[in-house]
């Protein structure tokens, strides 16, 4: 066991505790709790039913309050265990409160009222799952509409993304041409006009090409990525010429040297770009919010946004939604993490 | 049918002229070698037969037919990479289908071609392996069975031999022999291996800097190199040059004087003047051990005894010469020798290092 | 699958043709075509159209419906009796924002870049389970900014987790977002959160490809831990650094997502940056002023292409010392 947990804790200090051990292990353990801990918390929050997420102090696990149907009042009355003057205990529903005081039935005595310091009583309690916050906003509300718009844009953008950048890509990587360094230079320079800061005309070009509300207004202008075309033709660029030459020797079409020896070599780096690709457009906020003003085009971003800036926010509701979000993002996470953080190790994408 | 005809073809990349007119004709089924040091041309050459290069100039026919403008795909010709090219991520049996399918043939007769070029080339268990899951020599082969398949009207192979071992080199030299033996097609093949190159070529081109230095048949090129290039060339180990000048012509013959004094009596032509500095090249393995007519004194530099050959490292006053002597010989590095030069052919270069044609 | 397999066989015989037409070198612009439309349409024209945008006034959509007004925008948004002092500005929105991004900015890039180091370099020792280690800073970044900023209006409302550890502690509880000063830090302090593992990993790559031997020749010349950081691996890790410094910073610059969501610029305008006043003067409010904030976007834009060029210059002297490694 020691052995063990010396080779967790390894340390430099050889003999004791170096002060950078204490840090190094604070720092990870502190790093733990505030990386995860507020994505636990709001899972764990997604399954709290509307009082549960108004108490306060809030309770760890999603817990509800027992009621009881009364004979005598219509509503079911929430059931508390009091602690009685002489000092035995017992199980009361409460009937209403005014100031510190609640008046309070026995269940089986649904006449006679008993009055009881709220000092000295608990709620009756029992851990429940809210599942109706995950189930309702499926059957009331778009949310279903905004998955799939959220949906279409995102595997929409990515194939396009994917076709149009590898295309560029072999252009720029496998041909000769007269302006070759131009277009490259073109492209690398559109890494200097980001969205914030044509937001404005480009509104108006997707006005005028009809396409604002619309879904294909949200996904055009984000498909020609200049990090796409960049990362694919620096992997591009390693596939030999000679297998080129060697195709059209073969008779094959340039188009044919493209779709069937090309692409398919490529495909580590068609990879990296579609993982990131599903995750940008995933999460894309800014510019859906510009092109669709139409509730039921909202994708899940701008509608998870628009339900939480109104006045009386559902937050049983706002936090499963939020919890569905991020469910595509975390699975990419924690399958596909290590092709993305040697992605963005190798080419400082994001 | 693979006629293929060069006149006055050049090619430059930009600024940088590679290849200067450029003539050659090439019959149906001959089997020709391009040879040069790295860098000469070679590879563009072929490549602009192959059309994967446009020629800046000239003509270039297969069968009488300008094909300056037609584009690869349909010159009829097959292509062997030196890297093989084949394509990592299809299987065997897919790569030897590739070309076939483009040009929309029947599936039947696709498998009947695949199978049958992979009985020629012994290929047949591994149809269905990735290239990368093959050996450098199957590799080989499946680069010439996609060649193979197509039936081609010429074959081009770039430097086919370059990624094997030196064992698997010699054999699979045999069995290109054999190939062309058997399909008799035209095959234009680059090398740098002269030893590849005398055994496979039907004829020679060499060709230095851009441009054909000589082209003939591998004896040919032995026995009357056109230049002291070519006769530097072909052999191994390289001919021996000594500079020397004419001193007299009598008739039929020429006497020259090597620096340190050794004179020579050459059997020459008459278009020969006293007192012209000439180059004479004997090769190695001409040049006899022991003092004769014809003979110069040499101090032995270096001794390297092979068993059946022994390969000395002498020096005559000042200019190195090899010589390559059968069987084994006694001798110590220092030692002063004779060798004899009666029986060699000795060829004679002029100034301009053009050989100067033998009377006799 | 074979769908698609046929769909390009069907597609190849229209273009074995174009590619007759326009020969094989013709083919590379065919490739190109279809990135460089959207590029033009979607990228270079706005680009272009912004500074006719910005020379216009009205509140008209298309640009011909536009009346031109020279540099009015411009003069608008530099109209200030004192500049030191927002509210002396006519666009005193505009001068918060810039001031608001700026010191987000100078604290984003401090703070993140203390961050994301220390936690490299704590990665960078020898750890079990580094990897996991790893995961666990990096987890936020692929969060979408709408699901952090949710996430934390959550955690840091009225009844939330941070009031309960602070209840826990005996304080009361706080609306922390409610507060100018405390909802500043917490868009600060969410946005490194959210993005502190991205580029942490930038810098744990560059200090994984320090050679290990530096460090051991180090120990043999009786080199002291603290020293051998200054004197190594700062160094070493400089170029690496260097990028990080520019992408925080031009990122930070347009910040918006996760602070629109988080606090909505507010109380007030203490936390409207500059993309949103964009966002706002652009679209959103009744008063739209689509010049005005097509001036205020290049000006932007202008900061923008200078950190660019900065971090395409940093990345080039990188590149020469990789090389010469
Ligand atoms: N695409 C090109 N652009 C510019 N110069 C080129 C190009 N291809 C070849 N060259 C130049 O043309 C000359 C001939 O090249 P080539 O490849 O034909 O030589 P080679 O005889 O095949 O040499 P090796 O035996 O090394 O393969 C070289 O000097 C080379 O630098
Ligand atoms: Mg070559």
């Amino acid at each position: 066991m020691s052995r063990v947990a010396e080779f967790i804790f390894r340390r430099r200090g050889r003999n004791g505790w170096h002060w950078t051990d204490v840090f190094t292990w604070v720092w990870l353990i502190g790093g733990l709790f505030i990386m995860f801990g507020p994505a636990v918390w709001l899972v764990g929050s997604s399954f709290k039913s509307p009082a549960a997420l108004a108490e306060f102090p809030p309770s760890i696990m999603p817990y509800v309050t027992q009621k009881a149907t009364v004979e005598g009042y219509d509503k079911p009355l929430d059931l508390y265990e009091v602690t009685m003057p002489e000092g035995s205990k017992k199980v009361l529903a409460e009937v209403r409160r005014i100031g510190i005081v609640a008046q309070m039935v026995s269940p089986d005595k649904p006449t006679e009222i008993v009055k009881v310091n709220i000092a000295e009583r608990t709620p009756v309690r029992t851990m429940s799952f809210a599942t109706s916050n995950y189930s309702e906003p499926f059957t009331h509300f778009d949310f279903v509409r905004y998955l799939w718009n959220s949906v279409f844009v995102t595997v929409t953008a990515t194939v396009i993304t994917l076709i149009v950048n590898s295309m560029a890509a072999f252009a720029l990587s496998k041909y000769e041409f007269r302006g070759r360094t131009f277009a490259m230079l073109l492209i690398l320079a559109t890494l200097m006009v980001p969205l914030s800061v044509i937001m404005v005309p480009l509104y108006s070009i997707i006005s005028a090409l009809g396409l604002f509300n619309n879904l294909w207004g949200v996904i055009l202008p984000t498909v020609a990525t200049p990090t796409g075309v960049f990362i694919l033709r620096q992997y591009m660029l390693t596939i030999p010429d000679e297998l080129i030459d060697a195709a059209r020797m073969d008779k094959a079409s340039e188009w044919q040297i493209y779709w069937r020896i090309v692409l398919p070599l490529t495909a580590p780096a068609l990879a990296v770009l579609a993982i990131f690709s599903v995750v940008w457009r995933w999460n894309d906020f800014l510019w859906p919010l510009i092109v669709l003003s139409r509730k039921e085009l909202y994708t899940l971003q701008v509608g998870l946004s628009v339900y939480s800036g109104e006045l009386n926010v559902q937050w049983h509701f706002i936090l499963a939604m939020t919890v569905v979000t991020m469910i595509p993002v975390v699975l990419v996470f924690i399958f596909l993490q290590r092709f993305i953080t040697t992605g963005i190790a190798g080419t400082g994408l994001k | 049918m693979g006629h293929i005809k060069l006149t006055n073809v050049t090619k430059s990349f930009g600024a940088v002229d590679v290849l200067h007119d450029i003539n050659l004709e090439i019959k149906d089924g001959e089997f020709i070698v391009f040879v040069g040091p790295s860098g000469c041309g070679k590879s563009t050459l072929l490549r602009m037969i192959a059309g994967l290069e446009k020629p800046t100039g000239g003509e270039l026919a297969i069968d009488g037919k300008v094909v300056n403008t037609v584009p690869a795909a349909d010159r009829g010709l097959a292509m062997v990479f030196q890297s093989y090219a084949l394509y990592p991520h299809m299987s065997v049996r897919q790569n030897l289908a590739f070309g076939l399918e483009n040009t929309k043939m029947p599936k039947a007769e696709i498998a009947e071609r695949i199978a049958e070029a992979a009985r020629m080339l012994e290929i047949e268990p591994y149809l269905d392996r990735r290239p990368g899951q093959l050996s450098g020599g199957q590799r080989q082969r499946v680069a010439i069975g996609r060649a193979i398949v197509r039936r081609p009207v010429a074959f081009l192979l770039d430097e086919p031999l370059s990624n094997l071992d030196a064992e698997l080199r010699g054999s699979t030299r045999a069995e290109l022999a054999a190939l062309h033996a058997r399909l008799s097609a035209t095959m234009i093949y680059v090398t740098h291996d002269q030893v590849e190159a005398m055994t496979l070529a039907d004829r020679i081109v060499v060709l230095r800097a851009g441009r054909i230095e000589q082209v003939g048949t591998p004896l040919e090129l032995y026995n009357r190199p056109a230049n002291r290039f070519v006769a530097g060339f072909i052999g191994s180990p390289h001919m021996n040059f000594l500079e020397g000048t004419v001193e007299a012509v009598p008739s039929q013959k020429a006497i020259a004087t090597l620096a340190g004094g050794h004179r020579l009596e050459l059997p020459v032509g008459a278009d020969i003047e006293t007192g012209s500095r000439v180059t004479l090249g004997v090769r190695p393995q001409h040049i006899a051990l022991g003092a004769g007519d014809n003979s110069i004194r040499a101090k032995v530099r270096l001794v390297e005894a092979l068993g059946s050959e022994t390969v000395l490292h002498a020096d005559v006053a000042g200019q190195k010469v090899l010589v390559v002597a059968p069987g084994q010989h006694d001798l110590l590095p220092g030692a002063d020798i004779d060798l004899s030069l009666s029986a060699a052919p000795i060829h004679l270069f002029n100034e301009r290092g053009l050989r100067l044609e033998r009377a006799v | 699958m074979v769908a698609v397999r046929l769909a390009m066989g069907a597609i190849d015989v229209p273009l074995r043709w174009v590619q007759r037409r326009l020969g094989i070198g013709g083919m590379a612009t065919f490739f190109l075509l279809p990135n460089m439309l959207i590029f033009g349409i979607f990228v270079l024209l706005p680009f272009f159209i912004n500074f006719a945008y910005s020379m216009t006034g009205g509140t008209a959509l298309f640009l011909p419906d536009r009346t031109f007004v020279g540099g009015e925008q411009y003069a608008r948004l530099f109209d200030c009796v004192n500049y030191t002092d927002p509210n002396s500005c006519a666009e005193d929105t505009f001068w918060t924002a810039v001031g608001n991004t700026a010191w987000f900015v100078v604290l984003q890039v401090t703070l993140m870049i203390l961050f994301s180091l220390i936690t490299a370099l704590i990665l960078n020792r020898e750890l079990m389970a580094r990897s996991f280690w790893r995961a666990v800073f990096f987890f936020p970044v692929l969060l979408s900014p709408v699901v952090v900023g949710l996430i934390w209006k959550w955690i840091l409302q009225r009844q939330g987790l941070l009031n309960f550890g602070l209840y826990g502690l005996g304080f009361d509880p706080y609306t922390w977002l409610n507060d100018r000063n405390w909802s500043f830090a917490a868009t600060v302090g969410v946005s490194i959160w959210a993005h502190m593992g991205f580029y942490t990993l930038i810098l744990l790559a560059g200090l994984q490809a320090i050679p290990k031997d530096l460090y051991e020749a180090a120990e043999m010349d009786g080199t002291r831990p603290a020293r051998a950081f200054w004197r190594i691996t700062l160094p070493l890790l400089m170029p690496n650094l260097l990028v990080v410094v520019v992408l925080v910073l031009i990122r930070a610059v347009q910040i918006f997502d996760e602070v629109y969501v988080l606090t909505g610029g507010g109380p007030g305008i203490s936390t409207l940056y500059i993309t949103q006043y964009i966002y706002e003067t652009g679209f959103a409010t009744q008063l739209r002023n689509p010049g005005l904030a097509a001036a205020a976007s290049i000006l932007m834009g202008a900061v923008l292409v200078v950190l660019t060029l900065v971090q395409l210059g940093l990345g080039r002297k990188g590149e020469k010392k990789g090389a010469r490694k």
